[in-house]
């Protein structure tokens, strides 16, 4: 059985259209990244998947649960943390988990809070107020949070607690520094058995988290796969030369006027088909006209298939 | 949702918002020494200038200042709820599994009590400076059940506004308004001694029976009526704001 199943979503704001036909899958304890650009309709899909919007059209399952019938049941296996951290600043950090436990009937919130506190490396200020924590540290307590009573997760698939957890874009606003820590953090998440839902505009985050990526364009799944597969998606390897003189270059320019080249301080990029044909007729024609330079093949990276990729979806 | 888990959820809830007033200084000062300092200044500043129609200036005021007291004390009430709006806590709480009753329930109830103890510790501090309720404790046990249904009423003014309010800048202008109704009310000065506009718009808008109504309440005195305007406000505005939050409250996931 699938965590999420979702066909033919469709949503929209007065006349806005913001989903029109939204459909992939989610497999148990697997990371999944909804990837999309501001105002893709990210958050959309998650509070329609979280039981908070109802959607215009189209079904989705989580844990087996009707989102629009079983709103309940649904809301008993799952977790959200929101876009910006929803953190009560009133109340110390030990507090807010052990509220959230109460609010799950936990028989013992005073300890699932402390195995969250230590887990989260938050034991240190778990009873400071929260306006003396920082950014990264407000949200790894949110985190902490949604991870408050779960997961019971893969071991006991019908156990109660917290089974899928959703993340809208839990990164956002944070330095580099605590933006690795919340990725460890959620790695971590997924080992303890929890099947993850994230949602992130940033490609590097997807292609290091996640399992499974699709994106989101236009209001529908423009691609969906692994990282690996995206990258396939993506324009061919490009040949980067690079040259010790200027001459050599200009020269190179000169006689490779029929390939697309894109020039930078003393290398070249070339475009190619990636064949081993194509390559080599390049190389043999610098050879033969005695141009000394290096060359490197470039992989496509995972930001020019997002954008070919995006690019296909507007044709 | 099983009813001991709405009772548990519900106290949670009120338990953390109670939280939020008690840790937050300047509602404590507002809601609570205010009041008490706006009563010696009648009591003792313009004390003797009023002719309040041969009733003691205590005696007088202190129904007034109660409601005035309500009235910026529920201004916090639209606050913390616009806050947990805004800041998206109220969306962490919606995706849990807890009975839905105990999210408005939590900001209502803490409001009715922090409501109730400012109230009573006016009357408290009103019995130090004059005030000398006559009425039985029938007649006393009436107006602290009109105190009360006026401070339910009230609250849910604050919730409604608490929730449709843009930003939490916005979500206590109400209370000023409000308040403004109090000061042009028979809460200060019997409307007989208002100018001839002014005294029109007393006489028919809610806070002037609802003081009248408290005041001969607590002083034993003739009631002329006004304890069934007052009922009938309070039930009317409480049931149509209660129906508009719910109503507001239901929007959100549309
Ligand atoms: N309640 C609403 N009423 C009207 N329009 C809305 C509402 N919520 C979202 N929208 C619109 O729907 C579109 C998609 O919004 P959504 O928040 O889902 O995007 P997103 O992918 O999460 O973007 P971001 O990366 O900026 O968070 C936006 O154009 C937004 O303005
Ligand atoms: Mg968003």
């Amino acid at each position: 059985m699938n965590a999420i199943n979702v066909s033919g979503l469709r949503k929209s704001f007065k006349a806005q259209a913001v989903l029109g036909g939204v459909s992939f899958n989610v497999k148990r304890g697997e990371i999944f990244a909804l990837l999309g650009s501001n105002g893709a309709g990210k958050t959309t899909t998650v509070k329609i998947l979280t039981t908070l919007l109802r959607a215009d059209e189209g079904a989705a399952q989580v844990c087996g649960f009707d989102v629009r019938k079983q709103g309940r049941e649904v809301r008993a296996c799952i977790s959200l943390t929101g876009q910006f951290a929803a953190v009560d600043d009133i109340q110390t950090g030990r507090e807010n988990l052990i509220m959230v436990g109460k609010l799950r009937h936990l028989p013992d919130p005073e300890t699932e809070a402390e195995k969250q506190l230590e887990a989260f490396g938050l034991t240190d200020a778990a009873d400071k107020p929260l306006s003396v924590y920082s950014g990264g540290m407000r949200r790894r307590l949110d985190l902490a949070m949604s991870m408050v009573g779960g997961p019971r997760g893969l071991s006991n698939p019908q156990g109660r607690g917290v089974q899928v957890v959703f993340l809208d874009e839990p990164t956002i606003g944070l330095d580099p520094q605590s933006r690795l820590s919340v990725w460890n953090t959620i790695r971590k998440m997924s080992k303890s058995g929890a099947t993850i839902f994230l949602t992130t505009q940033h490609l590097e985050e997807a292609d290091s988290l996640a399992d499974k990526i699709a994106v989101l364009h236009k209001g529908t799944i423009a691609a969906e796969g692994t990282a690996a597969e995206l990258k396939k998606l993506a324009p061919p390897p490009k040949l980067e030369l690079s040259f010790l003189e200027e001459t050599h270059m200009a020269r190179a320019r000169e006689i490779l006027t029929e390939y697309q080249t894109e020039a930078g301080a003393l290398t070249l990029l070339v475009m190619t088909d990636g064949s081993v044909k194509q390559a080599a007729a390049i190389l043999y024609k610098l050879e033969s006209a005695g141009i000394a330079a290096a060359f490197a093949q470039k992989p496509p990276t995972l930001e020019e298939a997002f954008l070919s990729i995006i690019k296909e979806g507007t044709k | 949702m099983n009813i001991k888990y709405a009772i548990s959820d519900t106290v949670v809830m009120t338990d953390r918002v109670l939280k939020q007033m008690l840790r937050s200084p300047d509602t404590v000062i507002t809601v609570l020494i205010m009041p008490i300092m706006m009563l010696l200044a009648m009591r003792f500043v313009f004390g003797g200038a009023m002719n309040l129609g041969g009733i003691g200036t205590a005696d007088y005021m202190l129904p007034g200042i109660i409601l005035m007291c309500v009235l910026s004390g529920i201004a916090y009430t639209a606050f913390r709820l616009n806050n947990d709006v805004q800041k998206g806590i109220f969306e962490r709480f919606h995706s849990m599994p807890i009975a839905k009753s105990s999210i408005l329930g939590g900001h209502v109830l803490t409001s009715v009590i922090s409501n109730a103890v400012s109230a009573a510790a006016l009357v408290l501090a009103g019995l130090l400076v004059g005030f000398r309720p006559q009425a039985g404790l029938v007649g006393l046990l009436l107006a602290a059940a009109v105190i009360l249904l006026f401070i339910a009423a009230m609250t849910w003014v604050s919730v409604f506004f608490g929730l449709i309010a843009k930003s939490t800048e916005t979500s206590s202008v109400f209370s000023y308004l409000l308040i403004g109704l109090a000061f042009t009310s028979s809460s200060f000065v019997p409307v007989g001694t208002m100018p001839a506009a002014l005294a029109a718009f007393a006489k028919y808008q809610p806070m002037t029976p609802i003081a009248d109504c408290v005041r001969a309440l607590f002083l034993g005195r003739p009631r002329a009526g006004s304890l069934w305007i007052a009922l009938a406000w309070c039930v009317g505005i409480g049931a149509a704001f209660w129906a508009l939050s719910i109503q507001a409250y239901n929007q959100r996931r549309k």
